[in-house]
């Protein structure tokens, strides 16, 4: 029997809270639900959502329906001997590390918050401290229903075409509904990390290049709020998944447990102004000062290694009712200055913004508009203000000039004229798009935003 | 749509030969060059705004026919602005007359002009606007009212009157679309030097159409219910406002 779908109007806004717009919510249950509203949308086009940690607006359409495919969430089949494993779009990393790692395998690419789905680390084409692949290069098949086609199958190989459109693709070609991912093997469930601090930001990225390939994840964490000779003073953060033998014997038979829980959660309401230069220079000096001053190696899981916000639930509540935003750019490798600019000028503007994350690329997505590219990326989160919109758009101008760009999931604020520039395949993805969905029935707050899709305004 | 740091992309305003409107209108097309629609009882006077709304960024211009006034065109008004244009991110409704309040006192028909186009005509053609933006689950709906409302004062309380009713109508409309994604911003100012009000002296604190500009933009991405211009106005009238009649009859305001 089929359950009827609940659909209730909500209010939506993305991690950051942000602009906030009321759609009709569907909570479809299964493949049926989701192929009937796609064949029939509504005026204002549909979009689908996962967890809703995109920080902008890619996961809401005002007026329009929204299907959240939180009840998606069977895990279909794992396949021991393949090393693969087949899901639903709704189900979270969270949950996919709970039935994976008793089993021993894990995902190839994990991200900073594990409060993600797998159909959103799809569309959005994720990455994360692993340098050389992102989500969707170990996608090995995925069913999509579009508007034009129905439910189908797409192969990165033989559906290049619809499949790199799709990956990365924001939601906009139609709705994930399951994937088969390949997994790599692990012994354990914890992370043999080496910590250390750096002086400065050049000090920071050279110790990257030197050091990098000893380590499958690579993270530095830089304090913006330093000035002067300390620009960009960092904790370098590097791990590869601890073996067997890496674990004091005591803890070797659970050595793949992983039932992790959060703490405490942040208060339905917070008051305006928690983030200030004060408190946040304080939380600052104490992140770097815990990081110990010589290079130091220990073990720690999985969870306080790749999720260490995971901690506090709702935690984007600190910035309150006015929300933030983060800027995430990458530049190509030689752009080192855009980078070390970013800093010096937020640096300067003295606003209040926690610790920075710099990573590198050594691959490009293979996603038509997907965000990595061989180089630099530099994150962070920043309490909105209205002055933040000149210092963001100049900055937007550099990366430009730097072949480089800002990544579409964390966006909430670009200009809609520097997407081509940024996104050389736009018009190859808007083809391959449109081929899928001929009738705009998928549509965003983003999409409306900036045009992704080329529709012109796409607004009735 | 309006981004994360209140960057809009559609502007309607609704009186567009208003001094305020036209100072807002400038400064919200600056960075991401806005189109924006000018309604105004005569659509060729909006031609110079026009101009300077280009020349300040915008990226399209319209002027359409608007009477705030023809109470049965509005329904159908609000309707084709939308069908033709799409979605408003922004809308500024800044139609109003000052009138003349010794005229008024004597002959109901210019007593009931300033009634109609302040009062009447805004809550006619904000029931179809309002309509509009719940539908698209999105947008600003910023209302020109004024301190005068506050308090309604001697000197001026015809116009005083039309000011408290709109003011009030829309402090309801904010929150009955609270939770529909369409912000409303009431706009208080005192005094604001305009072609409105360029016979008349000025009043103390008075401020000009840019700064009240600038409040509407910060209001805007501030996510603001009321703003006050100048600020200390909130002050002045809350105080006007817990007079005495007996004292507040004495004072020449």
């Amino acid at each position: 029997m089929v359950d009827p779908e609940v659909v209730a109007q909500e209010l939506l806004s993305g991690w950051g809270r942000t602009s906030a717009t009321l759609a009709t919510v569907h909570r479809p249950n299964d493949l049926e639900h989701i192929v009937a509203r796609v064949a029939a949308p509504g005026p204002r086009g549909l979009v689908a959502r996962g967890l809703g940690r995109s920080y902008g607006d890619a996961a809401q359409n005002a007026g329009g329906d929204v299907l959240s495919c939180g009840n998606l969430d069977a895990v279909l089949a794992i396949d021991m001997e393949k090393g693969t494993v087949t899901v639903e779009s709704g189900v979270s990393l969270d949950s996919l590390l709970r039935v994976l790692l008793p089993l021993g395998w894990f995902p190839m690419v994990i991200p900073g918050t594990s409060y993600v789905t797998v159909g959103g680390a799809i569309a959005s084409d994720i990455h994360g401290k692993f340098r050389h692949g992102s989500f969707a290069d170990y996608v090995e098949q995925m069913r999509v229903v579009t508007p034009a086609h129905g439910a189908s199958t797409f192969d990165p190989d033989a559906d290049a075409e619809p499949f790199w459109a799709t990956s990365g693709g924001m939601g906009l070609t139609g709705v994930i509904t399951d994937a088969r991912l390949k997994l790599q093997p692990v012994e354990t469930s914890r992370i043999v990390c080496d910590t250390e601090r750096t002086h400065d930001v050049d000090d920071c990225m050279q110790r990257m290049l030197d050091g990098d390939h000893d380590y499958r994840y690579s993270v530095a964490w830089i304090d913006c709020l330093a000035r002067g000779g300390h620009l960009g003073r960092a904790v370098l953060s590097r791990g590869n998944h601890a073996v067997l033998d890496d674990l004091p014997a005591a803890e070797r038979s659970s050595a793949r447990e992983y039932a992790p829980r959060t703490l405490l959660g942040a208060p339905p309401w917070l008051p305006n102004g928690l983030i200030n230069i004060a408190s946040v220079r304080a939380f600052n000096e104490m992140w770097f000062r815990k990081a110990p001053r010589t290079p130091h190696r220990r073990v720690e899981g999985i969870k306080p290694f790749f999720f260490p916000l995971d901690g506090v639930r709702d935690w984007n509540r600190v910035y309150g009712s006015r929300g933030f935003v983060q800027y995430q750019f990458v530049v190509p490798f030689g752009a080192e200055q855009v980078v070390r600019t970013a800093l010096e000028r937020f640096s300067a503007a003295r606003i209040p913004t926690f610790v920075a994350v710099l990573k590198r690329f050594e691959h490009d997505s293979r996603s038509l508009i997907g965000f990595p590219i061989s180089g630099w990326t530099l994150a962070l989160d920043i309490p909105t203000s209205p002055s933040l919109a000149v210092l963001l758009d100049a900055l937007d101008e550099l990366v430009v000039e730097a072949g480089g760009r800002v990544y579409l999931t964390k966006d909430a604020r670009l200009r809609p004229e520097l997407l081509g520039a940024m996104y050389p395949h736009l018009d190859e993805w808007r083809a391959a798009r449109a081929a899928l969905d001929p009738t705009n029935a998928l549509r965003s707050d983003m999409d409306r935003r900036l045009d992704l899709s080329g529709a012109g305004r796409r607004t009735a | 749509m309006k981004d994360a740091l209140g960057e809009v992309q559609s502007v309607l305003v609704l009186g567009g030969t208003s001094d305020i409107a036209l100072a807002t209108a400038r400064k919200v097309v600056a960075r991401r060059g806005a189109r924006v629609v000018l309604a105004a009882r005569k659509p060729e006077a909006c031609d110079a705004a026009a101009a300077e709304l280009r020349a300040a960024g915008a990226s399209e211009v319209d002027a359409v026919a608007f009477d705030g006034t023809d109470f049965a065109s509005h329904e159908s008004f609000v309707n084709t602005i939308f069908d033709r244009f799409g979605d408003f991110d922004l809308v500024l409704v800044s139609f109003g007359v000052l009138g003349d309040q010794d005229r008024a006192e004597q002959d109901p028909a210019a007593a009931l002009e300033i009634v109609q186009t302040n009062f009447t005509g805004t809550v006619s053609v904000t029931v179809p606007l309002a309509a509009r933006l719940r539908a698209q689950g999105h947008g600003t709906l910023v209302l020109l009212s004024s301190v005068a409302g506050e308090r309604v004062r001697r000197s001026n309380f015809v116009y005083g009157a039309s000011k408290a009713g709109i003011d009030g109508y829309y402090q309801g409309l904010a929150a009955s679309l609270a939770a529909s994604g369409v912000h409303v911003l009431i706009v208080r100012p005192g005094f604001v030097h305009t072609k409105m009000t360029k016979e008349m002296k000025a009043a103390p604190l008075s401020v000009s159409a840019d700064a009240v500009a600038d409040a509407i933009v910060r209001g805007i991405a501030r996510g603001r219910d009321i703003v006050w211009v100048p600020p200390a106005m909130r002050y002045v009238m809350a105080g006007l406002r817990h007079l005495p009649t007996a004292v507040f009859r004495r004072l020449p305001v």
